[in-house]
């Protein structure tokens, strides 16, 4: 069953002059993850407030969980979770009070409110911050309560919008081990990401847009092939240019590219990891020691210059992807 | 029903907890309109001959409480702003609640925190000389007259707030209206010096009313408001009652569709 229909979103400001969703169409399974991938102003945040029942578009349809978005919004909010990309909280408030507010907004009683806030407190590490205001908070635990306060009433359908841009990589880490632990916990999740590295870690399937549209979709690796593979890169010394050439070509088939100012040999590979392991033996025998050597793996840049540049032949239909998807980390 | 007025005080509440973690902004939103009693009373004091009973301090106390409650509109201005500008406002848009308990939320917290700063300024006042003269009954019916005035202009700091979505927009724009209104009054200073358009303006205004309103329930006469028969100096009470109904109906319908439909 489908959790989440988007049908031609359209939604436009300034009387139609800035389109922020230009027939944004969307599909997410129940129990999966989609990772909606795109560069700031490409309408990810736009399409979560429309889905999330904070704004009409102009045109278009929707469905969260079964309900008509548009037409009973009251019933989807029940069943939603939403955490934004900035902490919406009461910075003044303590953790605890912020929890136990939303706790009763959501309609538990007092005292079922204050159990729900002692339990997400406690699985969110937050235990010992909660008689704290949240002003005094780091940005990770800010996004983690921020996440707690959008599972007060375990969502059918949880929405997080850049959960972790202007976070610290080990904030990052820590964010996506939460989210991890959600998605096994089988909520539907539509989560928004500027990241590659992101949508990679967390989706089943990713969809790619741009200027209110989605321009491709498909399974990480599935967008990661169209772009193009991995590519290794190895420097070594002057002398071994050479020889160190000859080792990359024998793995990757084709002619390495090599740039003599900088000593650094670059070729695609199809099978990253084990291509690296395989010129690293052939390197030792050849008592080659690398300076530097390394799989580089295709960027968002990449992804996007690449998608960007030949819209109609890489759209990919996100069955093909699947579950298996995400299980391959 | 009952779940809309439980999802209101939920969020009444929450400026309450915030009067208590924070008392700063209390003290300090206290502090100001205290100062200015001393400062009137002081500068202006010595220097306007009011010809009542008691001195100047007995026109100025009513005048310095309705400025201050009307100043509840840019409380409720700044604090909405910023619950925007942080997204707090996208966050209550997103839950199952009755779409004007955050607005009415707002207000009633707001009206609450006037309910403490009028105490601190009636201890104030009275310590430099004022005495209302009308008996316990009338002077809690002037208290509660502020507090609905303060209520009422309350509404408009909703629209304000959820229009402008920034803090410091919002104190600029509330400031620049609320100021004049108050001083194109009979609140500090008899109408009578004013050119006669404005004095007409101050007749009318309902700051000026609201001060009128609450001499006479204070018990002052009110000489600062004497400048012409003009129907809404005769009748400050049923005037004040008139505009404060006003108000509300306009600005409440309003302001709750507006956070209906606002967005960042």
């Amino acid at each position: 069953m489908k959790s989440i229909i988007a049908h031609e979103l359209v939604k436009t400001y300034d009387k139609g002059a800035v389109k922020a969703l230009d027939g944004l169409s969307l599909e997410v399974e129940e129990g999966t993850v989609l990772g909606l991938l795109g560069p700031n102003g490409a309408g990810k945040t736009t399409s979560v407030r429309v889905l999330a029942t904070l704004l009409t578009p102009d045109s278009g349809s929707a469905t969260v969980a079964g309900i008509d978005v548009l037409k009973h919004p009251d019933e989807v909010r029940k069943v939603i979770g939403l955490s934004g990309q900035y902490a919406a909280l009461d910075e003044t408030l303590t953790g605890w009070d912020n929890l136990t507010m939303f706790g009763r907004l959501y309609h538990l009683n007092s005292s079922g409110a204050k159990k729900r806030a002692e339990e997400l407190l406690e699985k969110f590490s937050l235990t010992d911050a909660a008689r704290r205001p949240i002003r005094t908070y780091s940005g990770g635990m800010r996004r983690r309560l921020d996440l707690a306060a959008s599972l007060i009433v375990k969502p059918k359908v949880l929405f997080l919008d850049e959960p972790t841009t202007g976070l610290d990589p080990r904030g990052r880490m820590e964010m996506w081990d939460v989210i991890d632990e959600l998605v096994k916990g089988g909520v539907t999740l539509l989560l928004t990401t500027q990241y590659l590295e992101e949508a990679d870690h967390l989706a089943d399937s990713i969809a790619v847009i741009d200027t209110g549209k989605v321009i491709a979709r498909g399974t990480a690796d599935e967008l990661k092939n169209q772009v193009g593979s991995e590519r290794l890169e190895i420097t070594v010394e002057v002398e071994q240019i050479t020889e160190a050439t000859k080792l990359v070509e024998q793995v990757s088939g084709v002619t390495p590219s090599v740039d003599l100012g900088i000593r650094k040999i670059s070729a695609p590979v199809s099978n990253g990891s084990a291509s690296l392991i395989q010129v690293l033996r052939l390197l030792d025998e050849a008592k080659i020691h690398p300076l530097d050597i390394g799989l580089k793996r295709p960027s968002l840049d990449d992804v996007f210059i690449s998608l960007t540049g030949h819209v109609a032949e890489v759209v990919v239909e996100p069955e093909v992807g699947g579950k298996n998807a995400a299980k391959r980390k | 029903m009952l779940q809309s007025v439980s999802d209101f005080l939920v969020i009444t509440k929450r400026q309450l907890l915030q009067m208590i973690r924070i008392p700063e902004v209390l003290i300090f939103a206290t502090i100001q309109p205290a100062m200015f009693v001393l400062l009137f009373r002081y500068v202006f004091g010595g220097a306007i001959d009011s010809g009542v009973e008691g001195g100047y301090v007995q026109l100025l106390m009513p005048g310095i409480f309705v400025q201050t409650v009307a100043f509840t509109l840019a409380a409720t201005a700044v604090g909405l702003a910023a619950d925007m500008q942080k997204g707090l406002i996208d966050r209550f848009r997103s839950l199952p609640i009755s779409r004007s308990a955050v607005v009415i939320g707002r207000t009633v917290g707001d009206t609450l925190q006037n309910v403490v700063t009028l105490i601190v300024m009636g201890l104030v006042g009275f310590l430099v000389g004022w005495r209302p003269s009308s008996g316990p009954i009338k002077i809690f019916l002037g208290f509660l007259f502020l507090l609905a005035f303060g209520y009422s202009m309350s509404w408009i700091g909703v629209i304000i707030g959820l229009s402008v979505r920034e803090e410091r927009v919002a104190q600029n724009l509330v400031f620049m209206t609320v100021f004049p209104l108050t001083f194109l009054s009979n609140a500090f200073a008899p109408t009578t010096g004013m050119p006669k358009i404005l004095q007409y303006f101050a007749e009318w205004n309902p700051v000026s009313t609201m001060v009128a309103a609450c001499r006479e329930l204070f018990g002052t006469e009110n000489v600062f408001g004497a400048t012409a028969n003009s129907w809404p100096s005769q009748n400050p009470i049923l005037m004040s009652l008139i505009y404060m109904f006003l108000l509300v109906a306009i600005f409440a319908p309003i302001s709750v569709r507006k956070y209906v439909k606002v967005s960042k």
